[in-house]
């Protein structure tokens, strides 16, 4: 188990410090989350009333629209020296990469989300609600869903010809209990669950997570290869 | 259809447990193209082995399949006594290839290439193990370089390098003297002997025996997926 | 004969009589719901659309279950005659879920008067005809038939857990916002011929299923045929 743990961290801490060197990836990715923001907000118009009741789902379509270009960039840096090759001859179960990866990969998620959304609160005129913490969790588990099934998506679809167009195809429909979720989830802490029925959404978003973990920890070893 | 073929019987299976690699009826398909076309093959410990042959001849996929980074399409096999199907995690504790690429992150500074390996590797004291290995191939100064400036030459001994973290029984080198200067020519040699010492066994690919200084146990020649 | 080709004779026995027999039945069961049953209170007869549309919805969700069984069976053995199967599956499955929004928007242009309508069943089965689709863009940009078939294997076991909490999302969202509905089922008096035309339309959909199973294995049988001719040994050798 000590071993194992010593892997998946030494994958996760190879991943973060090769994103950390190419420091305009995450500058770039927060960007582009932070114009998806703009550009929503131009297509909806400037009434504060439409742009407050939207803001919990743009805020969510941002954070996926942004999202996979860092996907694609985990793979990307295994693909480039024939890193891959190497990664799979030492010792150890292929999940352990998985998990490595996975972990890597929500740091930077939730660090670009940490960007984003002060930003979407200022741009939808949103206040920060005093249910805060819970929201927090919502976004958490939303990104932990996101993250999981991006990372094991594109494990295969960055092999592929038409990679952009693909890992978009086969993500945003398996996505769509998360972001149903998430948004609804975070609109209703944003306006402090006054229904009471976020909790409902929260139950969900932990029966996804947990169950898509579990499958993607059993089929990631059939999946990857050199 | 892709079964796991049965398994040899007892004689071949007693057999093939003393020898470092046999191979018997190994193919390996990609997409349309058969890259290896029924392969047999013994490889005693000790022994120096070259398989030779003009490029796009399955030489680079052979060794992988022996080193088990790809599974063969049919065949069976034993590896240092292990099932090529059953034990391929096995196999790959104690085989180390070095490809025709280098297998490191360009971002990563030497040192971090290598620390990255040994905790993979479960190396003891990787700190240690790591600073030694970089001053065996002459990186001890380009330590901390990102291997993004690193030449092909260098990379290639820092690749090598990695290899030296592992001491392992049977030693896989595809092209190894690619770019290579005469020290990093000596190093590779250095790495081969070695591994005999140790009583493992080296496969070499090579399309010019010319830099091998030691004469080899057996040489074959791969052409379009079969040896001779 | 190679037992392959014994093997897949052997097959055309049973599912070969679906061909003609189902679509007799799906007549039949049509008939029986056209005839025995009481026009809408609102709709009139134009309700009975729901005849087709609920069992093929049904029996999408059917194919599903197909196609998650098979992806595992593949993973377990690694035998290709599963990845076939749930391709085939996967393939029937779009068919028909397609048909099933089809007909869905139908009902929403002729309830309604809008082409479609939000309802929780509709739109998960939009959902779910993406999650077939992207399994079918996978396997086109992916050569190699065994990465084609480990791969394909993974987004049907993926795509068909997704099946559930799909619906079950959908349908919390939904009771959310106030939406138009889909075709009413409730009413005992279509139970019976709701039952009898799911099950015709399983007939069929298993004769489609079956035969684009038949067509793959040919298929593959050939590729094997021309592969063996490529290394110079017998069909048996190359894949036992």
């Amino acid at each position: 188990m000590n071993a194992a743990w010593t892997r998946v961290s030494a994958v996760a801490a190879k991943d973060l410090t090769a994103e950390r060197r190419a420091k305009a990836n995450i500058v770039a990715v927060t960007s582009l989350g932070a114009l998806t923001l703009l550009v929503f907000g131009f297509a909806i118009g400037p009434d504060v009333a439409t742009l407050r009741t939207a803001a919990a789902g743009i805020l969510w379509l941002s954070v996926l629209f942004s999202g996979v270009l860092v996907f694609h960039r985990s793979y990307q840096i295994e693909l480039d020296g024939g890193a891959l090759e190497a990664l799979l001859l030492y010792p150890g179960e292929r999940w352990e990469i998985f998990v490595g990866k996975l972990l890597a990969n929500l740091f930077v998620v939730l660090l670009v989300e940490a960007i984003v959304i002060p930003v979407a609160l200022v741009l939808y005129h949103v206040a920060i609600p005093d249910t805060w913490p819970q929201l927090l969790v919502v976004i958490l588990l939303g990104t932990l869903g996101f993250v999981t099934l991006g990372t094991f998506y594109s494990a295969m679809a960055s092999r592929t010809r038409s990679r952009e167009v693909l890992l978009p195809l086969l993500l945003f429909p398996m996505l769509v209990p998360v972001l149903l979720a998430a948004v609804e989830g975070s609109a209703a802490y944003l306006s402090g669950n006054a229904m009471g029925d976020a909790g409902a959404w929260l139950r969900l978003l932990i029966v996804f997570d947990v169950i898509f973990i579990l499958a993607a920890l059993f089929v990631f070893e059939h999946i990857i290869e050199a | 259809m892709l079964a796991i073929p049965a398994p040899l019987i007892q004689a071949e299976v007693a057999r093939a447990r003393t020898l470092a690699i046999s191979l018997s009826g190994i193919t390996r398909r990609f997409g349309h193209k058969w890259a290896l076309r029924g392969i047999e093959l013994d490889v005693a410990f000790g022994d120096l082995v070259v398989i030779q042959g003009h490029n796009g001849g399955g030489k680079s996929t052979l060794l992988r399949v022996i080193a088990t980074a790809i599974m063969p399409t049919g065949g069976t096999g034993r590896i240092l006594g292990k099932d090529l199907w059953r034990e391929a995690a096995a196999i790959r504790a104690e085989s180390a290839l070095l490809g025709t690429t280098n297998g490191l992150y360009e971002d990563l500074s030497a040192t971090e290439n290598l620390l990255f390996a040994a905790r993979m590797l479960g190396v003891r004291q990787p700190a240690e193990r790591v600073a030694e290995a970089l001053r065996q191939v002459g990186l001890a100064n380009d330590a901390h370089e990102r291997v993004r400036a690193f030449s092909s030459g260098m990379q290639r001994r820092l690749a090598l390098g990695r290899l030296l973290l592992q001491q392992p029984k049977l030693l896989l080198l595809d092209e190894p003297f690619n770019t290579l200067d005469a020290d990093g020519v000596a190093l590779v040699s250095a790495l081969i002997a070695g591994t005999r010492e140790r009583g493992g066994a080296v496969v070499i690919v090579l399309h010019d025996l010319a830099r091998l200084t030691m004469p080899p146990s057996a040489t074959y020649t791969m052409t379009a997926g079969r040896l001779s | 004969m190679s037992p392959q080709t014994t093997d897949i004779a052997s097959q055309r026995r049973w599912w070969k009589a679906l061909g003609w027999m189902a679509p007799l039945v799906l007549i039949g069961t049509q008939a029986f719901g056209l005839l025995a049953s009481p026009p809408d209170r609102d709709m009139g007869h134009l309700q009975k659309i729901m005849y087709v549309h609920v069992p093929v919805a049904w029996n999408f969700a059917l194919a599903f279950v197909v196609v998650f069984y098979a992806s595992v069976r593949y993973l377990w053995t690694r035998d290709e005659k599963y990845d076939l199967l749930a391709a085939s599956a996967v393939e029937v499955g779009t068919l028909f879920t397609g048909l099933t929004l089809i007909l869905g928007s139908l009902w929403g242009r002729m309830t309604w008067g809008v082409w479609w309508t939000w309802d929780a069943r509709l739109t998960s089965t939009a959902v779910l005809f993406m999650i077939f689709l992207s399994y079918l863009a996978l396997r086109s940009f992916t050569d190699d038939p065994e990465r084609r078939a480990r791969w394909s294997a993974a987004v049907g076991i993926f795509g068909a857990l997704n099946v559930p909490i799909v619906y079950m999302s959908v349908r919390w969202w939904r009771t959310l916002h106030q939406v138009q509905s889909s075709p009413d089922t409730v009413d005992p008096i279509y139970a019976w011929g709701l039952r009898l035309n799911a099950i015709a339309v399983l007939l069929l959909m298993t004769y489609f299923i079956a035969r684009r199973y038949e067509i793959a294995r040919a298929e593959r049988l050939q590729e094997h045929r021309r592969d063996s001719l490529a290394l110079g040994t017998s069909p048996e050798a190359v894949h036992a």
